[in-house]
């Protein structure tokens, strides 16, 4: 056994259970309990992600997918960011705004889609707006909520030493709201593939989400498996770069 | 110390006339907390402001500060009225307020005036660091010291600026009493170094009578409850500092504060106190009840 908290146990330990599942997955196809067109055996799934590799499309699907969601994902946290300071800041322009961006908020994601279709058409940028959408609202909820509960004693003492209103904003408020900031990100984060499947369901002739309809209109349960497997690696992949944003941002204002 | 301790201000005069304040009252309604305050305090000497919990003395500190505005009365430092958050005067709170995610030392920078010279302000803050003996934990953040610790970088702070009036809201209160004592002779040390007018406000009468020049005994008026708190009297001390802390003059002084505030004295029996024990064996009342007791300040 490695020592409990050791680097090499945390890594073992958290591939433990995928481990398992792959090792159950092969037992169940492998005894024919359900049908291999129901449930692919493990083999089935690794060499359709061959034959995509080699055929170039799974990383262009896979490119594609991510920098939608980076690009969407980016420009929704920055929208967010900014409506939630105004919001949280100011108890004028929260009274002023925060019900009608509440009900915006309110709007199921997908209800956009079609007027989206219509405005933009089918290209990068209607994807990229839903997944900005998507992204926005967590961020702009906890940025707001953190920012009304910073500390007024700290607030106090920023305008007593003479900070004025923008140098009080990055001195002592954003730093305060840096760890709720975070962990809206993770949430936008998590909204943006979700949105980004949505959005390639519905009209794409790539990326992962366009694999999935595809290899459901084809009876391709594996490249079925490969798709939702791929988004999980790539889901947490990105999350780990917020985890490391969130450690560098810690390290200076924790 | 180095001779660069000349970028502190000369010590100004505070002047307050007629100052009044009022605060809405939970439920409606208005809380007068402050009325007819005058006072003029000499630049460069210490005054404590004394009284109960609750008779306005953290108010009547920060409209000097200018954290606040008074709905009566005028307030000036050396002639000119005092504008909101007035940068001639810099205060230090009751809690330390340092900013968490900030070293020791660039919270202390936080206190050095608008527009200051980067080198220049690092030698100031290294300086005050020297003097208030924080000179070791400059990197650490406010979580790594010790409330003695964190609260002597929130008085560095407040000198970083090299104010002309230093304000100090209960700023010993939450110590321990072995680090308080020790605070209030660091405070005299800066005093004599950076010599600003100091308005301390406290609850200790001890403290009140080791560090002032002159102590302001702050109260409401028993004859006329809910008007608020104005001076009741002012006290000279009249005794050079260092003070013995033990002297029998301050001993007087002590006691003499002490009724004023209605506070029974070890000694001598309390005529309130005795008062009431009569009154309660005539009526025959459990001893305990706390509402026919009148609120007694706490003092220690």
């Amino acid at each position: 056994m490695l020592p409990a908290g050791s680097r090499a146990w945390i890594v073992t330990g958290g591939l433990l259970v995928p481990v398992i599942l792959v090792v159950v997955w092969f037992t169940i196809s492998a005894s024919g309990l359900v049908p291999l067109y129901r449930l692919p055996s493990p083999q089935m799934v690794w060499d359709a992600a061959i034959d995509m590799v080699q055929r170039g499309l799974l990383q262009q699907y896979a490119a594609i997918s991510t920098q939608r969601v980076l690009f969407g994902f980016g420009i929704g946290a920055a929208i967010g960011i900014t409506l939630g300071t105004i919001v949280g800041l100011s108890r004028q322009l929260s009274i002023l705004l925060a019900p009608t961006i509440g009900a915006i908020r309110a709007v199921p994601s997908l209800a956009w889609v079609p007027l989206l279709g219509i405005y933009l058409g089918i290209g990068e940028v209607p994807k990229i707006v839903l997944i900005a959408i998507g992204a926005a609202f967590p961020v702009y909820t906890t940025v707001a909520g953190a920012l009304r509960h910073v500390d007024r004693n700290l607030v106090e003492m920023g305008r007593a030493f003479g900070l004025s209103r923008f140098s009080l904003l990055t001195t002592v408020q954003l730093p305060a709201v840096i760890p709720s900031v975070v962990s809206g990100l993770r949430l936008a984060l998590a909204q943006s593939w979700l949105f980004l499947v949505a959005a390639e369901l519905l009209a794409s002739s790539m990326g992962l989400g366009f694999l999935l309809i595809d290899s459901q209109n084809n009876g391709r349960v594996d490249r079925l498996f490969l798709a939702i497997i791929c988004l999980a690696i790539l889901g947490k992949l990105t999350d780990g770069l917020i985890g490391l944003l969130e450690r560098w941002l810690l390290k200076h204002w924790g | 110390m180095p001779a660069s301790v000349a970028v502190s201000a000369p010590a100004l005069r505070v002047s307050l006339r007629g100052v009044g304040r009022t605060f809405p009252a939970p439920g409606g309604g208005l809380k007068p907390v402050l009325r007819d305050v005058d006072l003029d305090i000499r630049p460069g000497e210490i005054i404590a402001l004394l009284g109960p919990s609750g008779c306005g003395k953290s108010t009547l500190l920060r409209l000097i500060g200018g954290l606040d505005t008074a709905d009566a009365g005028a307030l000036a430092l050396d002639g000119t009225p005092i504008a909101e958050v007035d940068q001639r005067s810099a205060i230090a709170f009751q809690e330390p307020r340092l900013l968490p995610w900030r070293s020791i030392e660039r919270n202390v920078s936080l206190g050095l005036p608008r527009g200051t010279d980067a080198q220049e302000g690092r030698d100031r803050v290294a300086e005050l660091l020297r003097l208030v003996q924080l000179e070791n934990a400059s990197t650490l953040r406010p979580r790594q010291v010790s409330g003695g610790m964190a609260q002597r970088a929130s008085l560095a702070r407040a000198l970083a600026r090299g104010p002309g009036v230093l304000l100090l809201d209960e700023p010993f209160g939450a110590l321990d009493a072995l680090t308080r004592l020790t605070m209030q002779d660091l405070l005299l040390d800066i005093h004599s170094t950076e010599p600003a007018t100091v308005v301390l406000v406290t609850h200790d009468v001890d403290e009140a009578l080791t560090l002032a020049d002159r102590i302001v005994l702050l109260g409401e008026d028993p004859a006329a409850p809910g008007t608020g708190s104005t001076i009741r009297s002012i006290l000279e001390v009249g005794k050079p500092r260092p003070r013995d802390r033990a002297d029998a003059a301050l001993a007087l002084l002590r006691a003499d504060l002490l009724e004023r505030l209605g506070v029974e004295s070890h000694h001598t029996p309390n005529y309130v106190t005795a008062a009431l024990r009569k009154q309660r064996q005539k009526v025959g009342d459990r001893p305990t009840a706390s509402t026919d007791e009148p609120t007694r300040p706490h003092v220690f």
